[in-house]
């Protein structure tokens, strides 16, 4: 038995696991119309490059990545460009972005798929394949994977497989690990040829026993499956790296650093589809929760609208109000008629019952339990205090970005304060002071180098000038 | 006639030596208090303060030439934050100098734009490309709303847009609720 460490705080809400996982992951029809944003990924927004009228087929690159940081789009299916153009997308401010709509033409005509043999591959084209292949980190942070896979000068010991799931409600990977275990073996080998490391390990909460027994069936000698505690937020990384490694990772430092990287299982099934296959990132399974008839997995192709998927759950209502991710740490979605995206994991149909309406906040008691139940071991009381009051330069002296946003301390809170809300506002107000910072930077060293010039010029016209001058004064003597 | 030529070289001669002691003086002077509070300044270069440009202004600020409150694209912010750098009480914006707007860029109507040059040379941050005789762009990455280039169109070509809110600026707003929590 491995010696497992813990994180400090944490807490127990509900699970709400067992009714989405009573069947099998269901792919629902083909929809009649997809939407899919361009920005679905950290990083810069793929440029597209089809146009509309276009006839296009399953798994053609509809974007590609542009700079370093980004990541391709793909068709999920055949069909012709309907438009490109601005169209809601989820994302918490209810704005658009620049989408591609797609009607499927029901043929599921792929294009020619080219498989790689990755043991006879080197790294780099490895790399290049997944950055093609669109595949990001699908836990819900959408980082690009192949950015991940390069180790550059650093020796990568453990190779860490997230299957925590630590978030009440979601369960799309403990489907996956249940029913496509080899999948995420064989996709876990290729990272580790990538990054040359020594070992894998599968961290997965015990209350995952099914997920547990498949995966071990699975994985033989090419990895270690470890049942985790259950105690949210056991999935964050850097909890999950220190409670199957007991590397503690500092503050502002990356787990890389200390020899350890860190996937989310589904997209290591990812990474063996797009290498083993040459099948981009084109689908992702969605749990669809809370108020609806038929909770459960979806394998939906990206760009499939949400309210399709609810309805395919058997709600059928006019104003669904849903949280995309979990009740921890998602959000309310604005609108339920906006496209699946490569981040959605999972949908909360809301209801009255389900999600009862939080007290009006009170003011902090400084019962310290927010900081008790904190993960991250931070304060989130003086933290608050100081984004209440906009005071972010403190805020930022008491480790604000080293919160991960899990809202424990918003759980525990006797005074119902959402205190999250507040950090997101700190952080957002930092990061717009940061790109106004840099704008006048550079304003001030244009302006500067106009000044020079125009001194420069004046000094050269007034020189030629002279010089001029005395040239005719010299012959008219 | 030589005389004239005389007096126009001499002084051509004169002003050229004096420009040059300026950009001397304006690379040895740059002490530290201006530069803070340059460094507060947002940069625009609208000489909406009554200067030239920002660093003009810092400069009259460290002399106690100029009031800390002259600046609309700054803002309240920017005045609370020069009152803390140099101690002293906070004080209004001063409306003589202007409101302060939202930020804005410029646009020019490409098609009505004659390519006079005349908005170039007024844009303090030579955010404006184009030649003579040529229709004119602004690079929207570079501009800081700063209208100087509004007036000087003969053909009122140039608007000023408002940026929109989209996902790559857009902000997490203020919780807001009913705030007992006084202390
Ligand atoms: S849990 Fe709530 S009331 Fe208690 S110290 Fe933290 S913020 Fe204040
Ligand atoms: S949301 Fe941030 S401050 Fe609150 S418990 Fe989680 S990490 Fe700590
Ligand atoms: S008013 Fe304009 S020129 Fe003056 S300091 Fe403010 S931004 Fe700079
Ligand atoms: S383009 Fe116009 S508004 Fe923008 S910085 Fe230049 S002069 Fe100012």
């Amino acid at each position: 038995m491995r010696k497992l460490y813990h994180f400090n705080g944490g807490v127990h809400p509900p699970q709400h696991k067992s009714e989405s996982t009573r069947h099998p992951i269901i792919k629902p029809p083909l929809p009649e119309k997809l939407v899919i944003p361009l920005h679905q990924h950290i990083g810069n927004t793929a440029k597209p490059v089809v146009s509309k009228g276009e006839r296009v087929l399953k798994g053609q690159k509809i974007g590609r990545a542009e700079g370093y940081v980004s990541s391709a789009i793909h068709a999920p299916t055949s069909g012709t460009i309907l438009s490109i153009e601005q169209e809601p997308v989820p994302h918490p401010s209810g704005l658009r972005d620049l989408c591609i709509s797609l009607e499927p033409d029901g043929m599921e005509e792929w294009i020619e798929l080219q498989p790689v043999d990755y043991l006879n591959t080197d790294p780099s084209t490895l790399r290049n394949r997944l950055r093609d292949a669109g595949v990001v980190g699908l836990g819900g942070a959408v980082f690009p994977s192949f950015i991940k896979l390069n180790p550059s000068n650093r020796k990568i010991r453990t190779l860490v497989l997230n299957g925590a799931e630590c978030e009440p409600y979601i369960t799309c990977d403990d489907m996956l690990m249940r029913q496509r275990a080899a999948e995420i073996v064989e996709g876990a080998k290729i990272m580790r040829h990538m990054l040359q490391a020594d070992e894998i390990l599968l961290g997965i909460e015990d209350n995952k026993p099914e997920a547990i027994a498949a995966m071990k069936a699975a994985s033989g000698d090419e990895m270690e499956v470890v049942a985790v505690p259950t105690i949210y937020p056991g999935g964050g990384a850097k909890q999950l790296i220190r409670v199957l490694t007991g590397i503690e990772v500092p503050a502002g430092e990356r787990s890389t650093d200390l020899g350890v990287q860190c996937f989310n299982v589904a997209t290591a099934a990812s990474v063996y589809r797009a290498v083993r296959y040459g099948e981009p990132l084109i689908s992702r399974i969605v749990t669809i929760a809370g108020n609806v008839a038929n909770p459960g997995n979806y394998e939906a192709l990206i760009g499939t609208m949400i309210d399709h998927l609810i309805l395919q759950a058997g709600k059928n209502e006019e104003e669904n109000v849903a949280i995309m991710g979990g009740p921890m740490m998602g959000f309310d979605l604005p609108s339920v008629r906006v496209p699946l995206v490569k981040a959605t994991n999972c949908i909360i149909v809301k209801s009255e019952k389900l999600f009862p309406k939080r007290p009006a906040p009170m003011p902090c008691i400084r019962c310290g339990r927010c900081a008790e139940s904190c993960p991250a071991d931070l304060q989130p009381q003086e933290l608050y205090w100081f984004s209440k009051a906009g005071n972010f330069g403190k805020a930022q002296e008491y480790a604000l970005f080293d919160c991960i946003e899990c809202g424990c301390c918003s759980y525990v809170c006797p005074s119902s304060i959402p205190l999250v809300q507040f950090y997101r506002y700190a952080k957002s107000e930092i990061w717009a002071q940061e790109r106004e910072k840099k704008a006048s930077d550079l304003a001030r060293i244009r302006h500067d180098f106009r000044i020079e010039r125009i001194e420069r010029e004046k000094r050269e016209k007034a020189e030629r000038l002279a010089q001029k001058s005395a040239k005719a004064g010299s012959e008219q003597e | 006639m030589l005389d004239a030529i005389l007096v126009m070289s001499g002084l051509a001669l004169f002003l050229g030596s004096v420009l040059g002691y300026a950009s001397i003086r304006f690379h040895v002077q740059g002490n530290a208090l201006v530069e803070k509070i340059d460094a507060i300044l947002p940069q625009t270069q609208c000489a909406q303060c009554g200067f030239p440009g920002c660093r003009p202004y810092a400069e009259a600020i460290a002399e106690g030439r100029a009031d800390i409150n002259q600046c609309p694209p700054g803002g309240e912010a920017n005045i609370h934050k020069l009152a803390d750098l140099l101690g002293v009480e906070f004080k209004p914006l001063n409306a003589e100098h202007g409101e302060p707007k939202p930020k804005s860029l410029a646009f020019i109507d490409e098609s009505t734009c004659i390519g006079c040059t005349l908005c170039i040379q007024a844009c303090p941050v030579d955010a404006i490309s184009g030649a003579p005789k040529q229709m004119h762009t602004i690079i929207a990455s570079e501009c800081t709303g700063c209208e100087l280039c509004v007036a000087p169109c003969p053909v009122d070509c140039i608007s000023m847009v408002p940026v929109a809110e989209n996902i790559s600026n857009w902000k997490w707003k203020r919780p807001s609720y009913l705030e007992q929590d006084a202390a």
